[in-house]
């Protein structure tokens, strides 16, 4: 028999040379490898550095404050706007010129990139913490648990969002936090349904298998076997998941629902600039820049995020399951 | 090999309900995975589990870790009825009996350092703690075959041998008195099988484990094995030593199986007969009545779809042999072989 | 089908029936006194007390629930704060406006962003596919209501200023009064609409297609003999589609988003704009009148979609 055969037969010498192998004694985890790859590329450490430098722009916003001397919602009246009271182009006083009340578009747009930014990462973390235990509850335990939650994230996901977070801040009141709040739940259900499905392939993997073999817990097969397999996709999604709630920020308080006046913000900015954008382009054009170009460098470093994990994965925009 | 029953099954049966995909679910049938087994291991030994794909081998074996809730039945571990222990009381047996899986890729979690993962029973079982954790693992590490440097690796950087070493070290870490294998080495190259089964081999005479040895490959089980269980689609239709089994089959489902075992020996391989059977393994949701071999069988008669056979002696066979048939093979007897049309269309049906 | 559909429209109700409960708990802890707001600023308390109780706001709660529910199920929407005109008739008014944006700005999109996926699959890494790539991906990050003033400002405005009166700044002209002008004033309102969804699209048909023309079935067509075309259009597209369907349903409701956006941007008197005034005005009835109606199209458009997704795919039964 070749088994027999075989069983006096010499190690393979794969086994053998472990001590030559030796000399490389810690493994590169997949986070690892996933991030040399992401070092490698340029368009993702272009658009990272490009987001840390919006990021710092947002951090040390006051400093433009004092570069300038103009406040956030401050109005120069005598030296923003014409005679006419129109608002001044850009010049060396006003580098992105001024708006309709004689207010700094420059400073505005640094102190505005504070709130996009603040609403869009805290919006996008609430969502994937409970996407993240909301899907990982429902795909582990199955059942009736999960019939309940994904039936709750279908509702929530089928629904018209902008026109319920409408309802909901006209109820509620408009604030950062109900801002937050309501962008969080429109749209944790997405990181939910991905964790879901991730959660229900890897439940039936040997290792989880082994994991209860030996006695684990629910808990910890969930956060120490299965958990650390789901990563991957979920931090792909925050990448996108951020410039999404940036947007939604904005459209919020483009309509007037998100953080009230005279706070400036982006969306804010542009929902005032459509009655001048005929007399003050810059109005309209440097909030407009600024929106456009923060969603574009997260959206390029998630596009990328999502190339370091997985090569193949050509599908981003495909429905779960 | 003492002769003390350390693990007893009495007529154990899992199914599995097949649900339709319905909003309601509502039960449109059941998948009869193990059905009515019964077998008794020793303290020391080595059972061997052969069987087609399917036919409940890895069901039995989850059954017996209580990875499954039976459906009906009884197992006995040392003196504990462990049926029908919660979770929690389960827990301090489970240092008492592990498993190897089959899958050494999907057994080991890609996401965690080689080290945490034999280290996992002390942590789940909360043996060992930090440094006295890691030395336990090296030890374990250097006990089967692998540098305790790699500690800090990544399952991705071992060969699939080496893998399955892991997978020995997790199962040995508790110093377990059963180890469940199941099919430990059927996803390695055949050069690293032999290696691992000599693994497991030394293991077994220094710590004196019992192993339940489940495999599609018969020759593996026959040098692994004192005694071996032949399942068909969830039942055991023949048990008892494997000498004897191997050179007295007495039900023709196991005949059969080693009939179509390579042999190195040409002279055998071409002596022997190669029994082809007829028609695929049914459908475990719907099984056949009487003997569930029937539908195959070159000697089935209308008893044999009419009666379930018993597990018993047949002939002037030792008493630990048993099969169950109700026209049992004798020595030197030829099976009658399957007629060329219908031999054509069974492609792969033995093994 | 009758099955799927019984089945299917059952779901509907169920999920109307959460929005209903949804919109009616927001009526109460709105921090709005519907009586006191109805009365007018001077009016006494006695008067105030008179309309609650005409508008049975002084019953237990679980009776105005259910009359609430029997209003609905009857199509009484309430009636607005404001100008006290039924919701039902001020849905009425602005409906077409929204719905022509709605569908005009949803074929376009589709047709965009597949043909653009599809152009892309065919030739994977040539000069058009890293364009259609790169589009989609600006597109992608572009807001709506971004999208929309600029093109204001450099299509309207700009190009009126040299001499080019293509794009109107805005308005509606309806269908019956003149066909031509209501073609020409739509027409920027459905490009807002469509290509931010669209670049969703491309590149969703893309990824979609290039699995698929990489499939068994698709080199057996090829080495059949039969043309490119034919192979692309007739067996790729159909199987390439269904994931791109499924999305639609799921997209829907971003659809009604970008209209509203879009409707306040181009200055529409349709629903959307609607519900910003009616948000500013605190006119809640008419908001809770919209959020059901949004929520009632999106079920009904996702049972179209999912019929139609099994329409393309043979292989979904629809049970």
């Amino acid at each position: 028999m070749s088994q027999l055969s075989a069983a006096t037969a010499p190690p393979e010498p794969a086994e053998a040379g472990l001590s030559e192998a030796a000399k490389k004694i810690e493994g590169r985890s997949p986070w690892q490898l996933a991030f040399e790859r992401l070092r490698r590329d340029r368009v993702a450490v272009g658009s990272a550095i490009m987001i840390v430098i919006i990021a710092l722009i947002a951090i040390f916003a006051p400093l433009a404050k004092r570069i300038t001397g103009h406040g956030p919602a401050g109005q120069y009246r005598d030296t923003g706007l014409s005679p006419a009271g129109i608002p001044v182009g850009p010049n060396g006083m006003f580098w992105f010129g001024t708006d309709e009340l004689g207010r700094d578009v420059l400073v505005r747009v640094i102190y505005g990139a504070r709130i996009s930014l603040l609403a869009g990462v805290a919006a996008a973390s609430i969502a994937v913490l409970v996407g993240v235990v909301i899907g990982l509850a429902a795909g582990y335990f199955g059942g009736a648990v999960d019939t309940v939650l994904s039936r709750f994230m279908d509702v929530v996901l089928s629904l018209p969002y902008l026109v319920f977070a409408i309802a909901l801040v006209s109820v509620i009141g408009s604030s950062m936090q109900v801002s937050i709040g309501v962008i969080a739940f429109f749209s944790f259900s997405s990181v939910g349904r991905i964790v879901r499905g991730q959660v229900l392939s890897i439940k039936e993997k040997e290792y989880v298998e082994a994991a209860r073999s030996l006695g684990a817990g629910n808990m910890r097969i969930m956060f120490v076997d299965v958990l650390p397999n789901v990563l991957a996709p979920v931090i792909v999604y925050v990448t996108l998941l951020i410039p999404l709630s940036i947007v939604f920020e904005a459209a919020l308080s483009f309509l007037g629902l998100g953080v009230v006046p005279p706070t400036p913000t982006w969306g804010g900015m542009l929902s005032d600039a459509i009655n001048y954008y005929q007399v003050a382009w810059w109005y309209l054009v440097f909030p407009g820049a600024a929106l456009l170009v923060t969603t574009l460098a997260f959206n390029l470093l998630g596009d990328s995020v999502r190339d370091a994990f997985d090569p193949r994965y050509n599908r981003l925009f495909a429905a779960e399951e | 090999m003492s002769t003390e029953t350390l693990l007893r099954l009495e007529n154990v049966v899992k199914h599995f309900p097949v649900h339709s995909t319905r909003l309601l679910r509502r039960t449109e049938g059941v998948v009869h995975a193990v059905d009515g087994v019964d077998l008794d291991v020793r303290r020391g030994e080595t059972v061997g589990l052969v069987g087609e794909t399917g036919c409940g081998k890895s069901t039995l074996a989850r059954c017996i870790l209580r990875l499954y809730d039976l459906t009906s039945g009884r197992i006995t571990f040392g003196d504990t009825d462990i049926t029908e222990l919660s979770r929690r009381k389960m827990r301090p047996h489970r240092k008492r009996m592990q498993m190897i899986f089959q899958d050494p890729y999907g057994s080991l979690n890609p996401r965690r350092r080689v080290g945490p993962i034999i280290g996992d029973p002390f942590a789940i079982q909360n043996v060992a703690d930090g440094e006295e954790r890691k030395r336990k693992v090296q030890e374990l590490m250097e006990l089967v075959g692998l540098n305790p440097e790699h500690y800090n690796r990544f399952p991705a950087e071992f060969s699939g041998g080496q893998r399955q070493r892991i997978g020995v070290a997790r199962a040995l870490a508790l110093r377990p008195e059963v180890i469940v294998c199941d099919e430990p080495v059927s996803a390695l190259d055949v050069s690293i099988q032999a290696q691992i089964i000599n693994l497991l081999d030394d293991l077994q005479d220094e710590f004196g484990l019992t192993y339940i040895f489940i495999a599609h490959d018969l020759s593996i089980v026959e040098r692994v094995s004192d005694r071996v269980a032949v399942m068909y689609l969830g039942k055991i239709v023949e048990f008892g030593p494997t000498e004897q089994i191997y050179n007295h089959p007495r039900h023709p489902y196991t005949k059969a199986l080693l009939s179509a075992m390579p042999s190195a020996d040409p002279d055998v391989a071409e002596a022997r007969e190669r029994i082809v059977l007829r028609g695929d393994v049914p459908s475990p949701i719907d099984p056949p009545s009487g003997c569930s071999f029937h539908p195959r069988c070159p000697k089935a008669q209308q008893h044999c779809v009419d009666v379930e056979p018993p597990l018993e002696v047949k002939f002037t066979d030792p008493p630990a042999h048993r099969a169950a048939c109700h026209f049992p093979v004798g020595d030197g007897e030829v099976l009658a072989h399957a007629t060329p049309e219908l031999a054509l269309d069974t492609e792969g049906d033995v093994l | 089908m009758l099955k799927f559909l019984v089945r299917r429209l059952t779901l509907g109700v169920a999920v109307m029936w959460v929005v209903a409960t949804a919109v009616f708990i927001l009526y109460f802890i709105a921090p709005h006194d519907v009586a006191r707001t109805l009365a007018g600023k001077q009016s006494t308390e006695r008067v105030i007390q008179l309309i609650r109780h005409r508008l049975g706001l002084d019953k237990p709660i679980t009776e105005q629930y259910l009359d609430y529910l029997n209003r609905l199920l009857h199509g009484d929407l309430g009636y607005s704060y404001v100008n006290s005109m039924p919701v039902v008739n001020v849905i009425k008014e602005d409906l077409p406006i929204t719905a022509s944006v709605a569908f005009g700005g949803a074929i376009l999109w589709l047709l965009i962003g597949v043909s653009a996926g599809v152009l892309a699959a065919t030739r994977p890494r040539s000069f058009l596919d890293r364009t259609v790539t790169a589009f989609a991906l600006f597109f992608y990050s572009m807001p709506v209501f971004l999208l929309g003033q600029l093109f204001l400002l450099l299509l309207f405005f700009r190009l009126t200023m040299a001499g080019f009166d293509i794009f109107p700044g805005g308005g509606y002209v309806p269908f019956a009064a003149s066909p031509g002008e209501w073609l020409r004033h739509l027409i920027l309102p459905w490009f807002t609409v469509a290509l931010v969804s669209a670049s969703t699209y491309a590149r969703l048909t893309r990824g979609s297609m290039l699995e698929v023309l990489g499939e068994d079935y698709i080199r057996t067509a090829r080495s059949k003999g039969l043309r490119e075309r034919r192979v692309i259009y007739r067996h790729g597209l159909r199987a390439g589609m269904s994931p791109v369907v499924t999305q639609f349903g799921i997209d829907l409701g971003t659809l009604l988003g970008g209209v509203i956006l879009t409707e306040t941007v181009f200055g529409l008197p349709g629903l959307g704009q609607q519900i910003v005034t009616s948000i500013s005005d605190g006119d809640l009835p008419v908001i809770m009148g919209l959020v059901l109606l949004a929520s009632g199209f999106i079920v009904l458009a996702n049972i179209v979609v999912d019929a139609l997704y099994a329409v393309l795919d043979p292989r979904v039964r629809l049970t």
